[in-house]
């Protein structure tokens, strides 16, 4: 072990915080610098507004991307004129991007999707880089070992006019993977179960660094959807050290460096990680032996459990704060005590949004739908990321089986992670997603959500039911 | 320029749960539009039935506190989402002062950006305040003082008035909030600093600002109308 030790040892987090601090703040924040700043069309308007009113305008507008994602209509042969309702935010994006010399994937672009899903398709988040967002999954981007920083619309307006942040630097957190995650588990499995263990507030105030064999074991996109979910902990920003992966996934993509750039880039990336003897304000274990398929039964993320688990009953817990929360969830789910969570009848089965909606996903739902048919009363969609993972998953002919299975199969975006959109969940009615979010009302008024892994949404759409883990086996059998 | 605030007075509806997020305080369907009423969207689920009628029993429907001014909440207020209507639907609404034992990351940034007090409790200050709060169904007006980083009972007739209460808010968080600093405009002074670095990590980092993404110029800035 060469690494530097004691105080000089430093955390991934502190080496590329470092490499972007401009200067201290007298008020104790420090001045970074943002390499990327994207945009999405429902937290940006008010931003540009507010910096013409101070006679401002965007200051590094290359280093600006926009995308128009959340209120987009997912029909097919959409445009901006068939949503009404979106439209004012839409073509205020393309607008002030269109004024400010700024790159924008509106619905007509052929790589047009949802924010996290094409920073990295487009080569845009790096590693050891500063990318920043008006929204909070931007911390899908660890993934790549990139510092993906999710911020409210008045930041928006300050990186616009600035290109910096000014921020508290968080504390540090290592959460250390364990053993070996069961064949037919996935990377959501893995976040929902911590974020059950440590819960919606556990990362509050830190900085998350994902470490351990079962991380290096996972594939990119899988570990763009563990970070993705970094906020559900409680934490700004959620990273893994890029490796050989991280190279090859980025290698020849569109904003990429080339050639002898992405050279000296990786000679950069091979220093991107945690010093051995670093030392973390906050360091927890987690045992993937012991993770079976998820499903949440609640309203917040940490209300999760096995597929094959029961909902808890509030009289067993003895904070009486949590007993009421836990009841109240209960009664808006229209569950009891102690119910079986399998079996559990579902109206809608949703496969997207910027957790799990890269072909990988798609791909393992293609799989286990493939030659079944959606329960009668079940209404499934899948919408891809980005156009680019629409375009990728027809080559391979997975639309085919979507649609044969009786799925909706959709062109990108948020859709029904947002009811911002015209795909809501209706009132009462079940709902279970692959999205990262079961709040009250999340998908809808009065929606019910219950979130999962692309394998468990599509085994439920084929059910019509939260499938059990003996359900799983016999579709993952029927992968042969 | 911010409006300078210095003290917050009214009543204080209490909103006694963990992990309000920020859906709940705004929901998504109040977003569709750049000039929506987000004071009148705020709690939105909570607040209105499916026809869109006010619920009865909801704080902010019931007569002594439509005009509320402070909320109390416990742990992790504004966890979830980062829209900051969550903060400018509270705002609009006349809430000067959130009071809770913690708040999420990016929703406590975003209420400083607005003059929103957001002020951190001890959990035994939350239940002395909630006590209080549940003994008063008629609504019971508080005083948040932010020289003093104080809150109190604004009846002086009232035999509590004397008792106050302390809250945390960085020091210099609240002499911005009393100024009415505008953050752009103190960044703005490291304007120098700011290009400098760029300069410097343009030639030290080529890679990560490569020619296909930024062009030749390494101040993009004076790049307008570039149609993509």
């Amino acid at each position: 072990m060469d690494g530097p030790s004691g105080k000089s040892a430093l955390t991934l987090f502190d080496k590329i915080w470092n490499a972007h601090l401009i200067r201290h703040l007298d008020d104790g924040r420090d001045l970074i610098f943002v390499d990327r700043h994207v945009l999405q069309e429902t937290t940006s308007a008010q931003a540009f507004h507010n910096m013409r009113k101070a006679g401002r305008s965007v200051r590094y507008p290359a280093l600006t991307i926009a995308t128009q994602d959340h209120i987009v209509s997912t029909k097919p042969g959409r445009s901006e004129d068939t949503n009404p309702t979106g439209r004012e935010l839409m073509q205020l994006m393309r607008s002030n991007a269109l004024s400010s010399g700024i790159r924008h994937y509106g619905v007509d672009h052929p790589s047009q999707g949802i924010v996290h899903v094409i920073a990295p398709e487009l080569g845009l988040a790096l590693p050891g880089c500063i990318l920043a967002c008006g929204d909070s999954h931007t911390s899908t981007v660890g993934g790549l070992g990139c510092l993906g920083i999710g911020v409210g619309t008045s930041e928006v307006e300050h990186i616009l006019a600035t290109q910096t942040l000014a921020l508290s630097k968080p504390k540090s957190m290592r959460i250390v993977y364990h053993g070996t995650l069961q064949a037919g588990l996935s990377a959501k499995d893995l976040i929902l179960h911590t974020i059950g263990q440590i819960g919606v507030a556990g990362g509050r105030g830190f900085a998350v660094e994902y470490a351990g064999p079962a991380i290096e074991a996972l594939s990119i996109e899988a570990r763009l959807t563990l970070c993705n979910m970094s906020i559900e902990l409680g934490a700004r920003l959620g990273f893994i050290a890029p490796d050989d992966k991280t190279i090859a996934y980025l290698e020849r993509r569109e904003f990429a460096p080339k050639d002898t750039d992405f050279v000296s880039a990786c000679a950069y990336w091979s220093g991107l990680s945690s010093d051995v003897q670093a030392v973390f304000d906050r360091e927890v274990h987690i045992d993937c032996d012991l993770i079976s398929h998820q499903v949440s039964w609640g309203t917040t993320p940490e209300d999760v459990a096995s597929i094959d688990g029961v909902v808890p009953d509030p009289t067993q817990v003895d904070d009486p704060a949590r007993r009421e929360r836990i009841s109240q969830a209960i009664r808006y789910m229209d569950l009891q005590p102690g119910q079986t969570l399998s079996g559990l009848p579902i109206d809608v089965a949703f496969i997207g949004s910027c957790t799990n909606s890269r072909l990988s996903d798609l791909q393992l739902a293609a799989a286990l739908v493939r030659g079944h048919h959606v329960s009668p009363h079940v209404r499934a969609l899948v919408v891809p990321g980005s156009m680019s993972v629409k375009r990728e998953a027809e080559a391979l002919g997975l639309d085919v089986i979507f649609r044969k299975a009786g799925f909706e199969w959709r062109d990108a975006g948020c859709s029904m992670c947002v009811s911002i959109n015209e795909d809501a969940v209706p009132p009462g009615s079940r709902c279970i997603a692959t999205t990262n979010r079961n709040f009250e009302n999340r998908q809808g008024p009065k929606s019910r959500t219950h979130i999962a892994s692309p394998a468990v949404v599509a085994a439920a759409a084929l059910a019509g039911c939260i499938p059990d883990t003996s359900m799983m086996k016999v579709n993952a059998e029927g992968l042969s | 320029m911010n409006k300078a605030v210095e003290r917050v007075e009214g009543v204080m509806a209490l909103f006694a749960r963990c992990d309000i997020n920020t859906d709940a305080i705004i929901p998504s369907t109040w977003l569709r539009t750049a000039s929506a009423d987000l004071g009148k969207g705020l709690f939105g689920g909570d607040r209105y039935d499916e026809q869109g009628n006010e619920v009865e029993s909801f704080v902010l429907n019931r007569p002594a506190f439509r005009q509320s001014r402070l909320i109390l909440a416990d742990e992790n207020f504004g966890c979830g989402s980062s829209r900051e209507a969550a903060v400018w639907a509270l705002v609009q609404f006349g809430i000067g002062c959130v009071l809770a034992p913690s708040f999420a990351d990016i929703f406590y940034e975003n209420a400083f950006k607005n003059n929103l007090v957001a002020g951190i409790i001890d959990v035994e200050t939350y239940q002395e305040l909630k006590t209080l709060a549940e003994a008063h169904p008629e609504g019971l007006a508080f005083t948040v003082d932010l020289h003093s980083l104080t809150v109190s009972v604004s009846d002086a007739n009232n035999p509590l008035h004397n008792r106050s209460w302390n809250f945390r808010m960085p020091a210099s968080r609240v002499q911005a909030m009393i100024r009415g600093d505008d953050e752009i405009t103190g960044t703005l002074h490291h304007q120098e600093d700011i290009a400098d670095f760029y300069k410097m990590a343009s030639s030290e980092k080529q890679w990560l600002f490569p020619e296909h993404l930024v062009g030749r110029d390494t101040d993009a800035s004076n790049k307008k109308n570039r149609v993509f």
